[in-house]
């Protein structure tokens, strides 16, 4: 290889590190710092070490107004967990049956997913209230979690993979008696595992950021999520401690950038596979 | 496109997709079905008060050139957004899938951006860019750059643009990644035997073989700026100086949840919704043509 | 099978989730206030219901937070349609007007009163205050809860640097002219004057105070059909002198809201306008000794200036389905709870509001408050300043926040130069209007 393109490359890719690192390294030596230092504009790019012990202090402490930060970190665990989980399963299994069954209706039935695509959960939020209000699902978790589960992108994603899945494997699976349980178990299941990493991985992190819907339908403070409990920090009238609510945040990105590195190489190959 | 081989009954099926079938319907099709009739409504804040009005909120819409301009300032804001999360994300891509040293580092680094909440990186964006507290604000009024987007608007543009761009070119940056390494190296190897050189090569054959990549991000990367930037937008410049960054689903927003003029707001929904029905139904056409490539 | 095992478990939860707090078993009665306070004054809310429900054993509060002012707004309107509204709900002024033509959603202060038989006597609360959120013959209808003002910060280091008095703070438009020139001149600031709250300390305060029509109707109160005047000369005097001290460098626009209260806090800003209850973060951000002053006034447009009004918020009482007279009886027993002297005075010594009683305040004198902490009496004097007219009572428009932001974008572009202070604030005007139209008639269908 010869050597300037190398160079070439490491400085292009460096500069594109340092636009994304740089920003959060900020927020990162903005936790350590004096609270005042923002609302002064003299926030700096060198982390004061001594204050380390405030991340500490932040997740163990209970938030003004609020729980405690790991307890909030844990309801946005369970709800990213349950809307990532809630969504593969039941888009894994419409995908199928629109993909490898004809039945009456089968398309208005892919349609009526498919549109949901196209009205984002802040639009509708007023009517989406009150049906929910309806089913007596205001202030509950099971209400929190459902309407981000209905959305179309995984139904989409999957019928993608499915399609692209060889009319000689099915025949062959059927060839050797398997019905259709056992195809999508033994056959599908396996096939689709890397998109469903992916999958996982996008839908976490969505869950994980949500943000108006749980401010509107939780009003027991021990549904509160950690992005709302950012929220909570930050005073109009008043103080805001502002190291404190860049530690907060500092913690909030740690679970789904964890997801996201871990499943690295998973979420790069699900696409590439569904995306052929 | 159809598979030929498909299994046999109907109880089955409809039993899978049952449960996604109702989600949507109830908290889906319902609530978006009310948001319609809004639409067509003048109504108080509180529902007490309801008269339909027919298609006024459509005429009052089309007849404010305010709202006109806020139109063709989201053709711009969006295109300017999708080409440059897009192409930052394709030269980050391409110099990733090169054969260097400390690559899988730079994807990491390059990729975990993605994880970062909108709420938080708003505030981030104001940490760095406000004219009163920003750091880079502060570097750019020490070499001389009169910075200042609560008044300028272009200024005010570019921080908008810049800062919903930057949300996006991780998202992108995995697709182009998972296409540039779904190109056979032998095709690439062959267009070198031919002499075709780096910038040559690139637009010959990687380009052409990245197309449905391209072609659909295109259409995520529009939905994603018309959709998803308001609340960084509001974060930052409130649509301002004057109406200078207000987007449609700014005004939207706004409109819904603030200015408590659910009649409009609803309407401005629709409208858009139209929009992106027209956007989607052009990437069904597209990635139908893939499938059957 | 998995997925009805799912259903099934989802059933399960909706039966046993909490559907309405009060209905709870226990002798207490329940009963749930919204409230917008975040951070440290969200704290002293917590502490005021604990104090609350530790004073009396019939009932018991629960305070939670909903997010922004905007925020909590649409929480509770997309509550009261799912008949789920909370008992009380803490809103900003601005929303006063789209409350009270919320009719059969809320229960006005004199309403509750008279129904409970807990008595909420008006004459009690300071004038200025109570005027903003009562009819127009002096009934309640919400209860004043965080009331601030608008009030000149200067820092006295900038101004002694500059040659200036820093115990004798300017207090015409003249005087301030003159004072930024002086600072420029000894380059004491990099700015020597900047505003928060653009709309709400030069129009709002600027009319109530200076006895000028901002809106025909008393301001809205006595009635829908009002039409902003705030393109009269005295306003669009006002506006020409901030747009002529923006070119002669004396002035520096620093965004809408609270945008520009950094630029005063950071000690770059020599005259920063905005809350009195900004206190708390002026003294423990800003590393200069601050100074709160009255607001400046324009003797040429009024030389007897009287009263500036409020900002903040109240709490209204809203109804829901099946919501019984006993818990009625409790959000009122709570209402006259917060109003007494000691709590008021408290709660204004702690979170930097203006008291809202008489009696709060005599209290606060009484303990020599004022004494330890100069210049927290400032924005009460200015408040109490005059005689209360039509002009000053406060404003009664629908979609305040919308018109705040059309005169923001309307003040923004003149600044820009793109168009002069007339053209501004005609625009202003009649796009005003138009949202007062829709208002009036969605209101009134």
């Amino acid at each position: 290889m010869k050597p300037h393109t190398d160079w070439l490359a490491h400085s292009i890719l460096c500069t594109g590190v340092a636009l994304f690192v740089l920003p959060l390294w900020l927020l990162l030596a903005g936790a350590t710092q004096d609270g005042g230092a923002i609302a002064r504009g003299e926030l700096s790019f060198v982390p004061d070490l001594r204050n380390l012990g405030i991340f500490w202090s932040v997740l163990t402490d209970r938030a003004p107004g609020g729980s405690p930060v790991w307890r909030m970190m844990l309801v946005s665990a369970a709800l990213a967990l349950a809307i990532a989980f809630g969504k593969i399963v039941i888009s894994f299994l419409s995908a199928y049956a629109v993909s490898f069954f004809r039945f009456p209706f089968r398309m208005l039935c892919f349609w009526t997913i498919f549109i949901t695509l196209m009205l984002p959960v802040e639009v509708r939020i007023v009517p989406t209230y009150a049906v929910m209000a309806n089913f007596g699902l205001i202030n509950s978790f099971t209400g929190l979690a459902m309407p981000l589960i209905a959305s179309a992108t995984a139904t989409l994603l999957f019928r993608q993979v499915f399609l692209m899945i060889p009319d000689e494997l099915v025949e062959a699976a059927r060839m050797d008696g398997a019905g259709p349980l056992r195809f999508l178990r033994d056959i599908l299941l396996p096939l689709s595992a890397a998109n469903m990493a992916a999958l996982f991985v996008i839908v976490f992190v969505y869950g994980w950021n949500q943000y108006l819907w749980p401010l509107l339908v939780a009003t027991d403070p021990k549904l509160d999520t950690i992005v709302i409990g950012i929220v909570k920090m930050i005073g109009g009238d008043t103080v805001t401690d502002w190291n404190r609510v860049m530690a907060a945040a500092v913690l909030a990105l740690l679970p789904p950038v964890l997801v996201v590195v871990l499943m690295q190489k998973w979420f790069v190959k699900g696409l590439t596979e569904g995306d052929k | 496109m159809e598979r030929r081989t498909i299994f046999a009954g109907w109880v089955l099926p409809v039993c899978l997709v049952a449960p996604q079938l109702l989600l949507t319907v109830f908290f889906f099709l319902w609530p978006a079905a009310q948001a319609m009739w809004f639409s067509l409504v003048r109504q108080d804040a509180f529902g007490i008060r309801t008269e339909f009005v027919g298609f006024e909120n459509f005429a009052d819409l089309f007849a404010d050139p305010l709202y006109l301009d806020s139109a063709l300032r989201t053709v711009v804001f969006c295109t300017a957004v999708a080409g440059l999360a897009m192409g930052t994300a394709l030269l980050l891509a391409v110099f990733a899938d090169r054969e260097i040293r400390g690559r899988a580092i730079y994807r990491t680094l390059l990729i975990w951006p993605y994880a970062v909440a909108p709420a938080i990186a708003a505030v981030l964006w104001v940490l760095l860019l406000n004219p009163q507290i920003g750091v880079v604000a502060h570097a750019l009024k020490s070499v001389g750059v009169l910075w200042d987007y609560k008044l300028n608007d272009t200024q005010a543009m570019i921080v908008v643009i810049l800062a919903s761009a930057w949300k996006q070119v991780s998202y992108n940056f995995i697709f182009f990644l998972a296409g540039l390494q779904s190109i056979p190296k032998t095709v690439i190897e062959a267009a070198r035997m031919d002499g075709a050189r780096g910038w040559r090569r690139f637009r010959t054959i990687t380009i052409p073989l990245l197309a449905p990549t391209i072609f659909f991000l295109v259409v995520v990367n529009i939905v994603y700026a018309a959709f998803d930037t308001f609340a960084t937008i509001q974060a930052l410049t409130h649509g301002g100086p004057g109406k200078a960054t207000e987007t449609l689903m700014l005004k939207v927003y706004r409109d819904g949840l603030i200015n408590l003029d659910l009649g409009s707001s609803s309407a401005q929904s629709v409208i858009l919704m139209v929009a992106v029905v027209v956007l989607t139904g052009l990437q069904f056409r597209f990635i139908g043509r893939r499938n059957a490539e | 099978m998995k997925r009805r095992s799912l259903l099934a478990a989802t059933a399960a939860t909706a039966v046993v989730a909490p559907l309405g707090l009060a209905r709870a078993q226990g002798a207490k009665t329940k009963f749930v206030f919204w409230h917008a306070m975040a951070g440290a004054l969200g704290d002293e809310v917590g502490n005021i219901c604990k104090g609350f429900n530790a004073a009396q054993t019939a009932y018991e509060i629960e305070p939670i937070f909903k997010g922004s002012y905007p925020e909590t707004l649409t929480a509770a309107i997309a509550a009261w349609r799912a008949g789920q509204a909370p008992h009380l709900v803490q809103m900003f002024e601005v929303g006063t007007g789209s409350m009270l033509a919320a009719g059969p959603a809320v229960k006005q202060v004199w309403q509750l009163a008279a129904e409970t038989g807990v008595a909420l006597d008006p004459a009690s609360y300071i004038g200025g205050v109570r005027g903003y959120y009562s009819l127009s013959d002096g009934r309640m209808a919400s209860m004043p809860f965080n009331s601030s003002t608008a009030v000149m910060w200067y820092n006295k280091d900038v101004f002694e640097k500059a040659g200036l008095d820093p115990a004798k703070p300017p207090t015409t438009w003249n005087e301030v002219i003159a004072a930024c020139r002086a600072i420029k001149a000894k380059a004491a600031a990099a700015i020597p004057m900047t505003t928060a709250w653009p709309t709400w300390v030069h129009f709002e305060q600027y009319a109530a105070m200076h006895d000028l029509e901002f809106a025909t109707k008393s301001n809205g109160f006595d009635g829908l059909d009002t039409e902003l005047k705030i393109n009269t000369a005295p306003f669009v005097k006002h506006l020409n002198r901030l747009l002529d001290m923006s070119k002669e460098g004396l002035f520096k626009y620093g965004g809408r809201d609270n945008a520009a209260e950094p630029l005063f806090i950071s000690g770059e800003a020599a005259i920063g306008f905005t809350s009195s209850a900004a206190r708390a973060a002026i003294t423990r951000d800003g590393k200069f000794k601050a100074g709160a002053a009255l607001l400046p006034t324009d003797p040429e447009v009024n030389p007897n200036p009287i009263n500036s009004v409020i900002g903040g918020a109240s709490l209204w009482t809203m109804t829901a389905p099946n919501r019984s007279a006993a818990e009625y009886k409790a959000v009122a027993t709570f209402l006259q709870y917060i109003g007494q002297p000691d709590q008021d005075a408290h709660w204004h010594q702690v979170s930097g509001y203006v008291p809202v009683t008489f009696a709060g305040y005599e209290l606060s004198k009484k303990q020599g408050f004022y004494e330890k902490s100069p210049g927290t009496d400032i924005p009460i004097t200015q408040l109490a300043r005059g005689k209360l007219t039509a002009n000053s009572k406060g404003f009664r428009l629908g979609r305040m926040v919308e018109l705040r932001n059309i005169i923001q974008e309307e003040f923004e572009k003149a600044l820009q130069g793109q168009q002069t202070a007339q053209i501004a604030l005609d625009s202003a005007v009649a796009r005003g209007n138009k949202v007062l139209r829709e208002f009036e008639k969605s209101a009134r269908t």
